[in-house]
């Protein structure tokens, strides 16, 4: 009996959790079909679902119209760049007051963190009169630069709760056996690390890649990435559905596939380890 | 155990992120002070000096500030209520034995990977539209009027939008939390008589509040500063101008730096207040 309602149980809680899992996933499900459809399709009344005649000229005609490709470049770049440069810097911070702690170790860690609640509208007139005083404005090192800062206090405090999970112990053991700071670095820490440092990486990709307040306020022609491809959809010339869908497919696919994998790390990124 | 050597070496360590953090924070904070001093409007070539407080007082006077503030509040407030609400719900849902709980897991936190221009996008025009979305089409279905959401509902679509991409993060930070829930509690709890309902607010909620705590303290500092999203829909139009969004206007769109950086700052002092707590919530994990 008692077998049976659990059963039961399970099937209802099943179906009200793939309902609304099919739901919420829906738009996205949406705009990956329609990307699919012709023009007409796409708004046709009532709406059709799978059975239409499925066609990619919407991927050839973003692609051929709008550049689709220097867009996808300029957002690998950025994404990789300012992820790339930011592991460089972060490393050696989050290594040090991970295992040399000082007294001032959390006040600068919490100092850190607070650079990061800074409302970048407050600043963005300056680092815009400076980027245009320098000419680099609609550069991509300069957009590399500024994402790579508004991400370091996460990648810091990413790596350093990462690194204080490596055992001391094990530290002590190898200096016990005559180990060297450049041993102890490169033969004890570093593989212990790469986990940590990979996770922080991916992260790091995704959140750059969907940034849209400095790429949108900063960026132009030469540097501009994805989000504002997108944004450049929004104008009414620009209201066709099925190629909106294609472009938007293109635009989130990698990162959607990035991100199921870092479900996890997503959690301990963004809470500042304050949930594990 | 470390030695003065390894301190040294610790302290070369950190200095180029903290000389790097410390340049990116001060040097466009002290420009966007001294700017806010000053009637400052490029277009019309003034940079003149010593408005002292007068662009605080015509920015915090002016109606739209009120206005923005009011709009801010709804922003973040509905989003919050929605995105905690729901996320609590869904956390309990999922945490429940089900078939194919991963897939489901995937679905629910897919919408957090989408870039913000996308989702506003998506929303805007193929389900908001009055006449091509899905909405529209439904309630033709239905045989009721379709609505012009983005002119009509502009703040509540807009919190619409903003929740569905930020549901997946309470969501996921409340299941991580509810995973490490003790079960033989709830069980003795279950078999001393408590109803569901009991258990749940005597057991799950207190576990959950700290990791509440941090979903509503984070989701403020990112939804203080929520952008694209405005811009792609509304563009500030329709009573969603957000101080974030009025700011951005003020010295980007009419290009009155002077008064745009003083309501920078406000902004700035008012994020900071959030932040503080936030801190203290985070800081204590330090200790731990």
């Amino acid at each position: 009996m008692a077998r049976a309602v659990t059963t039961q149980r399970k099937i209802v809680f099943t179906a009200i959790a793939w309902i609304i899992g099919l739901a919420i996933f829906f738009p996205i499900l949406w705009t990956i079909l329609t990307s699919f459809k012709t023009e007409a399709t796409a708004i046709s009344d009532p709406p059709v679902f799978f059975n239409f005649d499925w066609t990619l000229e919407n991927y050839a005609i973003v692609q051929e119209r709008s550049d689709y490709m220097r867009y996808l470049w300029n957002s690998v770049v950025l994404a990789v760049g300012s992820t790339f440069f930011g592991i460089i810097i972060a490393v050696p911070a989050a290594w040090s007051m991970a295992f040399v702690p000082g007294k001032r170790t959390k006040d600068v860690l919490m100092w850190m963190l607070s650079t990061k609640m800074l409302p970048a509208v407050g600043v963005l007139y300056p680092i815009r009169l400076i980027l245009i005083e320098m000419n680099i404005l609609d550069s991509k090192g300069a957009l590399i630069f500024i994402l790579m800062m508004i991400n370091l206090p996460i990648i810091i405090w990413m790596l350093y709760t990462y690194f204080r999970e490596i055992p001391g112990e094990i530290l002590e053991a190898a200096r016990m056996d005559g180990a060297t700071l450049k041993d102890e670095i490169l033969y004890v820490l570093t593989p212990m690390a790469i986990p940590g440092i990979a996770s922080t990486v991916l992260l790091n990709i995704i959140l750059a890649w969907n940034e849209a307040f400095w790429t949108l306020t900063l960026t132009t022609v030469d540097a501009a990435p994805l989000t504002a491809f997108i944004a450049s959809y929004s104008s009414p010339e620009g209201l066709f559905y099925a190629k909106l869908s294609a472009a938007s497919t293109m635009a989130i696919a990698p990162i959607l596939i990035l991100g199921w994998f870092s479900q996890k790390q997503l959690v301990r990124g963004l809470t500042f380890g304050a949930v594990k | 155990m470390a030695t003065q050597h390894s301190r040294s070496a610790a302290r070369l360590m950190m200095s180029p992120a903290v000389f790097l953090l410390l340049v990116w924070m001060l040097v466009p904070l002290i420009m966007t002070l001294w700017f806010s001093t000053l009637d400052y409007r490029p277009m019309r070539g003034t940079f003149d000096c010593c408005e002292g407080l007068g662009n605080y007082t015509r920015f915090v006077t002016s109606s739209a500030f009120l206005d923005s503030v009011v709009a801010t509040l709804q922003l973040v407030g509905g989003v919050l209520v929605i995105t905690v609400v729901g996320g609590i719900l869904l956390a309990i849902l999922l945490d429940q034995p089900i078939w194919g709980q991963g897939v489901v897991r995937i679905l629910v936190i897919a919408p957090f990977f989408v870039m913000p221009t996308v989702s506003a996008l998506v929303w805007k025009n193929m389900f908001m539209n009055p006449v091509n979305g899905l909405f529209a089409h439904l309630f033709k279905g239905l045989g009721l009027q379709p609505v012009d959401w983005l002119s009509q509902y502009p703040m509540f679509s807009i919190i619409l939008i903003v929740s569905w991409q930020w549901l997946p993060f309470a969501t996921l930070i409340l299941l991580t939390a509810i995973q490490s829930l003790d079960s033989e509690q709830l069980e003795a709890a279950e078999m001393d008589g408590a109803g569901p309902l009991s258990r749940f607010g005597h057991i799950t909620l207190p576990h959950l509040a700290r990791s509440i705590t941090v979903v509503v303290l984070i989701q403020t500092i990112f939804l203080l500063s929520i952008f694209a999203e405005i811009y792609v829909t509304t563009s500030g139009a329709f009573g969603t101008r957000t101080l974030t969004y009025l700011v951005y206007q003020r010295v980007i769109e009419s290009q009155n730096v002077g008064l745009g950086s003083a309501g920078g700052i406000i902004a700035v002092i008012l994020a900071n207040i959030v932040a503080l707590v936030l801190m203290r919530v985070v800081g204590k994990n330090l200790d731990a």
